[in-house]
Formats: C-alpha cells, sequence, structure tokens
C-alpha cells in the first residue's frame, strides 16, 4: 500500500491550504455571525474550478480524482463549514447525480453551468416525516402529458436559498415498493408552482442555507426525469453514499482545524508561570487527538481511494462518516476544554467549531443511520 | 507572442529564524515558495496571456526540488517551464547566474522578458538587470503596471515620489513588484495538468554550451558557478537593536552644532 501523496496531490492540498486561509478563515466568524451565505467566496470557487473538482472535462469539469475532491475539502473545512456545506453539497449532491445518471442531454445542458459554478446546486430528499425513514416519501408526481406534475414539499435543504437547479426525489408509484416507488428529477429554481420557503435557523454551519422546498401543481418536462421512473431511491441513496465522503472530510477538517487552533494557543497560554502546553493534561489530550485524527484520515483517503479504482464503496463512506462525525464532536469540545473561558467566548473560533461540528453526525444520515448501513453489511 | 518568467525557489523568510552561533540562515524544515516579486511577474504574464493569448515560459535556476516552483507557476497557468539545474551552476553570485539564465533564455523564443524585482533570500535587485545587459535588451525595471501595445510594452515605473510611464519596443525584460500584482492562485485542475500535461524540461551545463563554438564555451564555463562569481561576502551579521536616541530641545543652531561637534569627538570619530 502507499501512503504517499502524489506530487499533484501535495500541490493541490497547498493550494487549497492557502485559498481558505486568505478566502475562507478572514470571514468565517462574521458569515456565521450574520448567518450570511458567502456569495463572493462561492463565486472565487467557481473561478478557481472548486465547483467541477471531480467530474469529466469534457463538460467543463476539472477532471481530477476523487481523492483531491476529499482533500480540498479536508482543507476547506479547516476554516469554514458552513462554506464547506456549500461546496460539499453542490458537487456531491447535484452535478455528481447528474454527472453519474444523466442522458447526454442532461448532461450537457445542466453540467457545464454547474460544474463552472455559474449555477449552484441542491438536493431535495429529506421531507418533514421522512427524514432517516427516507421511504415514506410523500412528495408526489404524476405524468401528466408531456410533464410530470410534483405536489409537495422538502425541508432543511441545503443551498436551497442560492441554489439555481435542484435533483427532487418524488413518488411515482405507490403500489410499488418503496425502493421501486420513488423517481428523481432535475427541477429549476425558476420552473412554475416552485417556491423556496423559510430559512432555518440553524445552531451551526450558519452561513450555508437550508430551506424548505413547496412543490404545488409544478409541473417538469418530462426529459428532466434523472435516470427511469422507479430509480429515483436508487438514485438518492447512491448520491448519499458520495455525500457521506465528503461529510466525513468536513469531519475530518474541522477536526484538525480545531486541532491546530488550540496547539497555537496552548503554547501562548499561561498559567502557574508556565505555557498550558507544558502540562501533562494537554500533551496527553492532544496526542490522543491527533492519533485519532490520524486514523480518520486513512478512512476518508481508503474510501475516496476506492471510489476513484471503481469499487464498491458503500459501507466505507458509512465507517469514515461515522468516526468522524463523532470525532469532529471529540476534538472541538475536548480543545474548547483546553482553551478553557476563552474557548467559551465567540471572538475565539472554538465555540463555533463545537456548533459547527455537530451537524455532521446528523446531516446525509445520522451517525445511527452509518450504524445500520455497516450492521446491516455484517449480517446479511 | 512569447514571454519568459524567471522565477527563484526561495526560503519563506518569514518562517526563518538566524543560527546564532553562526549567523547564517536555518533552513531546516522551513517551506520554500515562489519569491513573491517572481510570483507577480508571473501575474503579470498570465495578465497578458489573457489579453494576448501569449505563450508563457517559466524558466528557473535551482537544485532539483526547484522543478515544484515551476509546477506552481504551471498550475497558476503558464504553458511550461525550464529549469536550468547543474553542479556546475553551484555557488553563483548574480552575475555568474545572470549569465547562465540569459544563457537558458537564448535558446527560447521571446518577446518579453519578466523578473521579479528582487529576492527575499538575497534583496540584490541585480539578476533580472543583468539578464538584460548580457542580452542587450532594453529593460524597465519596478514596473507596476504592463500594457502591451502591438510591438510595444507600456510601463508604469514606481520612482521615488512618483511614477514614470516608459514605452520600450520588444523584446524588452521588466522587472515586477511584488504589492503591484497580486498573485491568482493555482487552479484545481491546474494543479495536476502541471504534472500530467505540462513539460518542465531539465537543462544542465552540456544543454546550454550545445550550440556554443568552443571558445564561446570556454568563456561561458568561465563566468559560471563559483569560479565564475567574483563577489564574496565578507562578512554577515546580525544588526543590533539601536539604543533609545538622544533629543535635544530649545537649543540654537551653534549649541546644536557644538553637541554633535562633542558627541563625535567623545567617539572618537573625528
Amino acid at each position: 500500500m502507499d501512503f504517499q501523496l502524489s506530487p499533484e496531490h501535495v500541490l493541490l492540498k497547498e493550494m487549497c491550504a492557502s485559498f481558505a486561509e486568505n478566502e475562507l478563515k478572514p470571514i468565517a466568524r462574521e458569515i456565521d455571525e450574520e448567518e450570511r451565505f458567502p456569495v463572493e467566496t462561492v463565486e472565487k470557487l467557481g473561478r478557481y474550478g472548486f465547483m467541477g473538482m471531480a467530474f469529466p472535462k469534457e463538460y467543463g469539469g476539472q477532471g481530477v480524482d476523487n481523492l483531491a475532491y476529499v482533500i480540498s475539502i479536508e482543507e476547506l473545512a479547516k476554516k469554514c463549514l458552513s462554506t464547506t456545506t456549500i461546496y460539499s453539497a453542490h458537487c456531491s449532491l447535484c452535478a455528481n447525480p447528474i454527472n453519474q445518471f444523466g442522458t447526454e442531454a442532461q448532461k450537457q445542458k445542466y453540467l457545464p453551468k454547474l460544474l463552472s459554478g455559474e449555477w449552484l446546486g441542491a438536493f431535495g430528499f429529506t421531507e418533514p416525516n421522512a427524514g432517516t425513514d427516507s421511504a415514506g416519501q410523500q412528495t408526489v408526481a404524476v405524468l401528466d402529458g408531456d410533464d410530470y406534475v410534483i405536489n409537495g414539499s422538502k425541508i432543511f435543504i441545503t443551498n436551497s436559498a442560492h441554489a439555481d437547479v435542484f435533483i427532487v426525489i418524488a413518488v411515482t408509484d405507490k403500489t410499488q415498493k418503496p425502493s421501486r416507488a420513488c423517481s428523481a428529477f432535475i427541477v429549476e429554481r425558476t420552473t412554475p408552482g416552485f417556491t423556496v420557503g423559510k430559512r432555518e435557523e440553524k445552531m451551526g454551519i450558519r452561513a450555508s442555507d437550508a430551506c424548505e422546498l413547496i412543490f404545488e401543481n409544478m409541473r417538469v418536462p418530462k426529459e428532466n426525469l434523472l435516470g427511469k421512473e422507479g430509480q429515483g431511491f436508487k438514485i438518492a441513496m447512491q448520491t448519499l453514499d458520495t455525500g457521506r465522503v465528503g461529510i466525513a472530510a468536513q469531519a475530518l477538517g474541522l477536526a484538525e482545524g480545531a486541532l491546530e487552533e488550540t496547539i497555537k494557543y496552548v503554547k501562548e497560554r499561561k498559567q502557574f508561570g508556565r505555557p498550558i502546553a507544558a502540562f501533562q493534561n494537554t500533551q496527553f489530550t492532544l496526542a490522543e487527538l491527533r492519533t485519532k485524527i490520524e486514523a480518520g484520515q486513512m478512512l476518508v483517503y481508503k474510501v475516496a481511494r476506492m471510489k476513484d479504482n471503481k469499487q464498491n464503496y458503500s459501507v466505507n463512506a458509512a465507517m469514515a462518516k461515522l468516526y468522524c462525525s463523532q470525532l469532529a464532536s471529540e476534538v472541538t469540545t475536548k480543545c474548547l476544554q483546553l482553551f478553557g473561558g476563552y474557548g467559551y467566548i465567540r471572538e475565539y473560533p472554538l465555540e463555533r467549531m463545537m456548533r459547527d461540528a455537530r451537524i455532521t453526525e446528523i446531516y446525509e444520515g445520522t451517525s445511527e443511520v452509518q450504524k445500520m448501513v455497516i450492521s446491516g453489511s455484517m449480517l446479511k | 507572442m512569447n514571454i519568459i518568467v524567471c522565477i527563484k525557489q526561495v526560503p519563506d523568510t518569514t518562517e526563518v529564524r538566524l543560527d546564532p552561533k553562526t549567523n547564517t540562515l536555518i533552513r531546516d524544515g522551513v517551506p520554500s515558495i515562489i519569491n513573491p516579486d517572481d510570483k507577480a511577474g508571473i501575474e503579470a504574464a498570465l495578465q497578458i496571456k489573457e489579453k494576448t493569448g501569449a505563450a508563457v515560459t517559466v524558466v528557473s535556476m535551482g537544485p532539483p526540488q526547484a522543478e515544484k516552483a515551476i509546477r506552481e507557476a504551471l498550475a497558476m497557468g503558464c504553458d511550461k517551464g525550464v529549469l536550468v539545474s547543474g553542479r556546475e551552476f553551484g555557488g553563483a553570485d548574480t552575475l555568474a547566474t545572470s549569465t547562465t539564465i540569459a544563457q537558458a533564455v537564448k535558446k527560447l523564443d521571446y518577446d518579453l522578458i519578466i523578473a521579479g524585482r528582487q529576492a527575499i533570500d538575497g534583496d540584490t535587485a541585480q539578476v533580472g538587470p543583468q539578464i538584460a545587459e548580457h542580452l542587450g535588451l532594453p529593460q524597465i525595471s519596478y514596473a507596476e503596471s504592463v500594457e502591451v501595445e502591438e510591438n510595444k510594452v507600456v510601463v508604469k515605473r514606481q520612482f521615488e515620489d512618483r511614477y514614470h510611464v516608459l514605452e520600450a519596443e520588444m523584446p524588452v525584460l521588466i522587472t515586477t513588484l511584488g504589492e503591484s500584482f497580486t498573485p491568482r492562485y493555482m487552479t484545481v485542475g491546474g494543479c495536476f495538468d502541471a504534472y500530467r500535461e505540462k513539460e518542465v524540461a531539465v537543462w544542465g551545463y552540456q544543454d546550454l554550451i550545445a550550440d556554443l563554438s568552443e571558445e564561446e564555451a570556454a568563456e561561458f564555463t568561465r563566468n559560471i558557478g563559483l569560479k565564475g562569481s567574483p563577489t564574496r561576502v565578507k562578512k554577515s551579521f546580525v544588526k543590533e537593536a539601536k539604543g533609545a536616541g538622544t533629543i535635544l530641545k530649545d537649543i540654537t543652531a551653534d549649541e546644536a552644532v557644538d553637541a554633535i561637534i562633542g558627541k563625535l569627538q567623545e567617539k572618537h570619530l573625528i
């Protein structure tokens, strides 16, 4: 096994680190406090190729691999999880299923604009009554002439206040078993009957938006069916597998970012006449967290490599997400403790990081869902 | 149009410390970067490329690991690179360095050569102008902006309390100021293309003398590397912090003269 990153991956890592340091870090606190979607940063993410990262060059993508994609997420998440969420939801949850399941015409129509960052993407799956029990979808699509007429609603949809294109899952045949009842659609924001509703007020990742989607007799042309009728659940599950790799990388990066901040702090902060880095409690805590981060990084890089090698990575994605998201919570909690009172003050980044960490254990499948996926593969 | 950008890989001096015993830079573990004024030169070249479709070649002299700096320039958008590397070139001062780089540049097509004003690990600001001299080119140093108009460049040159707008026919060499051109980031795909699609030629001593007559080669050989370097560093030292000065207030001109002369005599300076 080769644990060495290639020179191009190393260069990309440096590029992402420099971008995150100069573009994300300086406004991370401000956009969190103001709950402001960072339009200016998203524009730059497009300009420098992030929005089309692991997609084919023929559609305007950058043509790099999934390992590069997770490295970029990891680096950006060190500085601002809100911005990283916008980026990874766009790539993993919208551009990715179009690239994977779209017809040539759909790819030609949507990918160039999505991959250049001109358009922002979102994924509408979760409903008020269909979260972890994702088979309980109530949004319905009925074929009427050349259109599907869609009625229903979605909640907590990342990027929705600014997105131009949405992947929407809706029931097309209630008589089928849940795994075959749904279909996926590509829906443009300007479609009549489509409304983006209330923006949620969240605990963390407050600069990323999550809104309700409302469909009232929304007519979507037949050619916007993604994949075949009845494949919606499969498309959603495979999309979430990809998404989970991204969330694992987010959680990993966040944990690393928190640890980096803490290492700087413990060298400066003095108590009892010594920097608190001189105390064994500090040293042992840091050693333990660093070791776990190293393990988490192996899980994330491995699953990215499995995806690059076209291996089945679904269970490994669940493991990486489960481990890293729990780790992000642990690292931010323990690092905040090392910061002491200052950790609890909003001027310092730790409290934001701790709030942000919490979502990684919830979105794109809770930790419990990941355990269901992992144990399900063991007890077949 | 062909542009050559000369760059140097330098230790990031913001992270360098001096060894108090030897007074030399501790370079271990210090990241290497593209010299900031040179990175500005890359940006200037890429801006011209965007307007004119010029091809941009990056040239650097250094050890094999300096290839990384060239790859970074390629990831920013430059088209190809040349690394001039070999033991024969080692220990070079600015004269020997510029002799070597000029010889490499002669093997390439160029209309415009851009070099950074100066390197942060030497601060001499000599190599760019010397390359122009070796090549018999006009030079404009301290460029704040560059515009290409047909076969001319129009350059805004920084001067003490003003700036000059200069025009020169190409081929010409200019040196750029780091503060005037904010370098772009590499692009995502650029990082991969830099290694997978673009070429970095490595030229050694033999490559540089290949087209020279025997006499020319002998002269070139005399003028490169340590033996071609007339500069000797006599002493390097750390500046000591000055103490606070004395301020004499409310005195006449004559009293001030007496005070200054008195101090100078006290220190045996006069």
